[in-house]
């Protein structure tokens, strides 16, 4: 049943600009969009792998700042009389930069950072997206500090036959974002299901019962970590190109709580949890803002988190799922008539 | 070198706060096994309590403290036994997660409430500060420095001197073998998670007169407070006492010499260099394998 | 006894592919296992044996690689392990299985064997990305080696099941079925027989004999005593961290040091129980 969800969301989303001419709901789309692509690539790791990384807005926000940074152009200098000067060029640099250099963030930390585990790994992912956040409000010369990068231009995408296109309209936005979410999902789609997927789950599950079987820990986590904070980078990317300013606050703790409530509500270490989960609590803002302040909305949306932890640990698709399952009697049902034994699983 | 001194002066005065802070939250995470996300906020509430207390009702300072410290002890203890005491079973991620919404609600309630504004709370020592020689102290730091000493103390105390410290200690060594002892662990969870939060409570309580109170000022408290137990060692009050001070001296040394704009980033450095050096943490415990 | 196996013991068949030397080791104050010696030669069935406590599962943690000894090595077919992680000693030919958490509860028996899989069907990103023709052959060849492994332990039937609602025994096969999965040359097997009733221990006997036939070395824990007798072609007993004695299922049965270290001092003059053959 799932497994149809991601094609289905394609083919309505891709029709809801149609008959959707609301500016602002557009933008909340694609808002939502982007978050959900970080949410995508939160669930590689924390759901997949079962690391729990606190740290993921640092790769959103790095991203952001590489492809504003490349667009825009700097002029730095740093100790011993060196001087970085660049012109600014196209976005679309920008993306492809923002994506490597994200990925090899994601690699350098991936490679520090599994060497501890469980609340230290926490802590540690947590310390990094702090420091760079201080990095990006102190060092004035490159990121203007709280005075945030202006003027950022659109992304520029070369079209056959059309040349050079700028995207400056929020419906060209919301397609890119549309299509940029659709390729992440069929990466992760892609990679979960093959070898590499098995290897990923079989971490998560036992560690050292993968380890015994030939499984390399550090190179799986590390290679998840990467294409995991290669697809932020892009998310942040987006971002930058769409929004046109950004400061340090993309590097809030309160987006990597944002994105994992989307994969925890959605349900963490499924593939159409994050789309589920993020298009709720992208969306969620615009239905409540009416009613209520922001800071009342934090609260429902902590009450949400923590009921969905009490009521539904495993999130809503995975519930929806064994909903289906007890309402239509598969096969496989008579196997849940004999005596579990799991508890040689500590 | 008059400078020097007056940094360590500064750094003495903030590493006893920070050592309250560490040691609630090394006590929850050692016996427990719980990341409190919840400690900044708990912080914070300790700095609104004392607002309440001392501004709101009008109590004196030295009344409304014991009542802010009170108050921080009894939603501890609420927090625990309608959040935690029902995932016993769960692993540590939920219960983070659990933490990191209430954490959430109780930040953006504050606000909610409180609106943005920092609120001040009077003190009633003397603003002249008291001079020695080349250094200068105020009086309400010098009481926030006693006061913090004195609840190290009396918190040391409780843990190795009575029978509640002798069962959390039992509990911490290994929770089936303390309940086989018969210790009543689900009682001692919900006190140590009380008396962390006691701990937080009073840490706001303090700073939050010398400083002013906001909605916010948990944020940056809560990483401090993971620096501390990182630098300390799970569940070890010295260590986190330690660990309070050293971090006090690296920001203020840090900020005094290379960078104010970098003094919060001291902490994260610290726990990022620390668990880089020794991976497993400085007092970290084998796991068991098969 | 294996007629396969009729050498005597003093001049076993083969030459060695495991070799534990003096290996010692200590946690904290506590000594685990002290001095421990001895080989395993190619094509054997040898039994590690001993009370609750003698060490017997630290010595698998060493020769897999999840402990390092505090002193001593372990040489698997001449090479020395003491730099060597657990993922790179399973590549080397030498696999194990595990005696509590054996298997991924949460998976398929199929996907469980498809994770023990793991070092066949490597191809290139990209075809992991697209679904290219190598990248398909490559998945489906996996797919049937895994049936083909499932086949071989008698799980096929079970094959669509999540590991962790299967019975205890046949936890334990889809355990020995991802250590298979590894195409070992030599297989460490934790109390593989524990939760198992008569009939499949007897069934599990068969199977780690076809398995050895076919050029792979065993060693195992048990606490089966009849299986280890009637399995084994020479048993290594420990006491203490220590080896107390080593030779074929008949000596080891006499020997009164095993008896003494089974049963009390007292008991070592008993004489023992003579070991079921089914």
């Amino acid at each position: 049943m799932t497994r149809f969800i991601a094609p289905l969301f394609l083919v309505v989303f891709a029709l809801v600009p149609l008959g959707l001419k609301d500016p602002y709901l557009l933008n909340a789309l694609i808002i939502t969009g982007i978050l959900t692509i970080c949410a995508m690539s939160l669930n590689l790791l924390l759901g997949f792998t079962g690391q729990l990384s606190l740290g993921h807005v640092a790769f959103f926000g790095i991203g952001a700042y590489v492809s504003a940074l490349t667009a825009l152009g700097f002029d730095v200098s740093l100790p011993f009389g060196l001087r970085i000067t660049h012109e600014g060029g196209a976005p679309l640099v920008g993306f492809v930069l923002a994506v490597a250099l994200t990925g090899l963030c994601g690699y350098l930390i991936g490679r520090l950072s599994f060497r501890v585990r469980g609340a230290y790994f926490v802590i540690v992912t947590i310390s990094f997206a702090e420091v760079v956040r201080l990095v990006a409000l102190n060092w004035v010369e490159l990121t203007q500090g709280p005075l945030a990068l202006t003027a950022i231009p659109n992304m520029v995408l070369p079209v056959p036959g059309l040349g050079d296109v700028a995207l400056r309209s929020k419906m060209q936005n919301y397609y890119l974002v549309l299509a940029v979410a659709a390729v992440s999902y069929l990466v992760i789609a892609r990679l979960v299901a093959s070898r590499f997927g098995r290897a990923m789950r079989g971490l998560k599950e036992n560690e050292s019962l993968a380890l015994s079987l030939g499984i390399n820990a550090t190179r799986t986590l590390t290679v998840a970590a990467t294409l995991s904070a290669a697809m932020a980078g892009a998310a942040g990317s987006l971002y930058a190109h769409y929004i046109r300013i950004i400061d340090p606050d993309v590097f809030l703790f309160s987006y990597t709580v944002t994105m994992v409530i989307m994969v925890v509500s959605g349900g963490k270490g499924t593939l159409a949890g994050p789309l589920v989960g993020g298009i709720l609590f992208g969306l969620l803002p615009v239905a409540l803002r009416p009613v209520m302040a922001p800071e009342a909305q934090w609260i429902v949306y902590g009450a949400i988190l923590i009921a969905i932890l009490f009521l539904m640990p495993r999130g809503i698709v995975p519930a929806l799922e064994s909903l289906a399952l007890r309402l239509r009697p598969a096969p496989e049902a008579k196997s849940a008539a004999k005596p579990a034994e799991a508890g040689a699983n500590p | 070198m008059d400078q020097l001194l007056q940094h360590i002066l500064n750094a003495l005065v903030l590493g006893g706060t920070y050592a309250l802070l560490g040691i609630g939250l090394t006590l929850i995470f050692g016996i427990m096994n719980v990341v409190n996300f919840t400690h900044g906020a708990l912080y914070t509430f300790g700095g609104y309590a004392m607002y309440l207390a001392a501004v709101a009702l009008g109590l004196n300072f030295f009344v409304a403290l014991p009542v802010a410290v009170v108050a921080g002890l009894l939603l501890g203890a609420f927090i625990e036994f309608t959040l935690l005491r029902p995932l016993r079973r769960s692993d540590i991620d939920t219960t983070m997660l659990v933490m990191i919404g209430a954490g959430i609600i109780m930040q953006s309630g504050t606000l909610w409430i409180f609106g943005g504004v920092a609120k001040a709370v009077p003190t009633p020592f003397p603003a002249q500060p008291l001079v020695i020689g080349p250094v200068s102290l105020s009086y309400v730091n010098l009481f926030v420095l006693g006061s913090a000493i004195a609840l190290i103390a009396i918190t040391y105390f409780t843990i190795n001197g009575t029978r509640l410290g002798r069962a959390m200690r039992a509990t911490f060594q290994d929770h089936d073998t303390a309940a086989l002892m018969g210790v009543n662990v689900s009682l001692i969870y919900t006190a140590t998670f009380a008396i962390g939060s006691a701990l937080a409570a009073a840490a706001g309580a303090l700073l939050g007169p010398v400083y002013v109170v906001t909605p916010q000022m948990g944020e940056l408290a809560a990483v401090k407070a993971f620096a501390i137990v990182i630098l300390g060692g799970l569940g070890s009050i010295s260590g986190a006492t330690i660990g309070g001070f050293i971090l006090a001296f690296a920001e203020e040394l840090g900020a005094g010499y290379i960078s104010s704009g970098y003094r919060d980033a001291m902490g994260f450095l610290i726990i990022i260099a620390v668990l880089l050096v020794k991976p497993t943490g400085l007092f970290a415990r084998a796991e068991r394998i098969g | 006894m294996s007629t396969h196996m009729s050498t005597p013991m003093s001049q076993p068949a083969g030459t060695a592919i495991l070799t534990v030397e003096h290996v010692g080791m200590r946690f904290g104050g506590l000594t685990a296992i002290a001095d421990l010696h001895f080989d395993v030669h190619e094509g054997e069935i040898v039994s590690l044996i001993g009370p609750n406590g003698a060490g017997k599962t630290t010595a698998f943690n060493i020769m897999t690689g999840f402990l390092k000894p505090t002193q001593g090595r372990v040489l698997f077919r001449g090479q020395d392990l003491s730099q060597t992680r657990p993922n790179e000693i399973a590549r080397l030919g030498l696999a194990r299985t595990f005696q509590r958490t054996s298997v991924f509860a949460d998976d398929t028996v199929r996907d469980n064997v498809l994770i023990g899989l793991h070092r066949h069907g490597d191809v290139a990103l990209l075809d992991r990305l697209f679904p290219t023709p190598r990248g398909r052959r490559a998945e489906a060849a996996v797919r049937e080696r895994a049936d083909a492994i499932l086949d071989l332990v008698g799980l096929a039937t079970r094959a669509g099941e999540k590991a962790g609602s299967l019975s205890y025994g046949e936890q334990r096969l889809v355990g020995f079925a991802l250590a298979l999965a590894v195409e070992p040359k030599m297989l460490l097997l934790d109390e593989p027989v524990s939760g198992m009733n008569a009939s499949e221990t007897q069934g599990f006997v068969r199977l780690i004999r076809k398995v050895r036939d076919e050029g792979v070395t065993i060693l195992l824990v048990e606490h089966d005593m009849p299986m280890v007798m009637e399995v084994s072609d020479r048993i290594v007993c420990l006491n203490y961290g220590r080896l107390i004695a080593e030779g074929p299922p008949a000596a080891i049965r006499s020997d009164p040091k095993v008896i003494e270290a089974y049963l009390g001092k007292s008991a070592a003059k008993l004489e023992h129980k003579e070991p079921v053959h089914a």
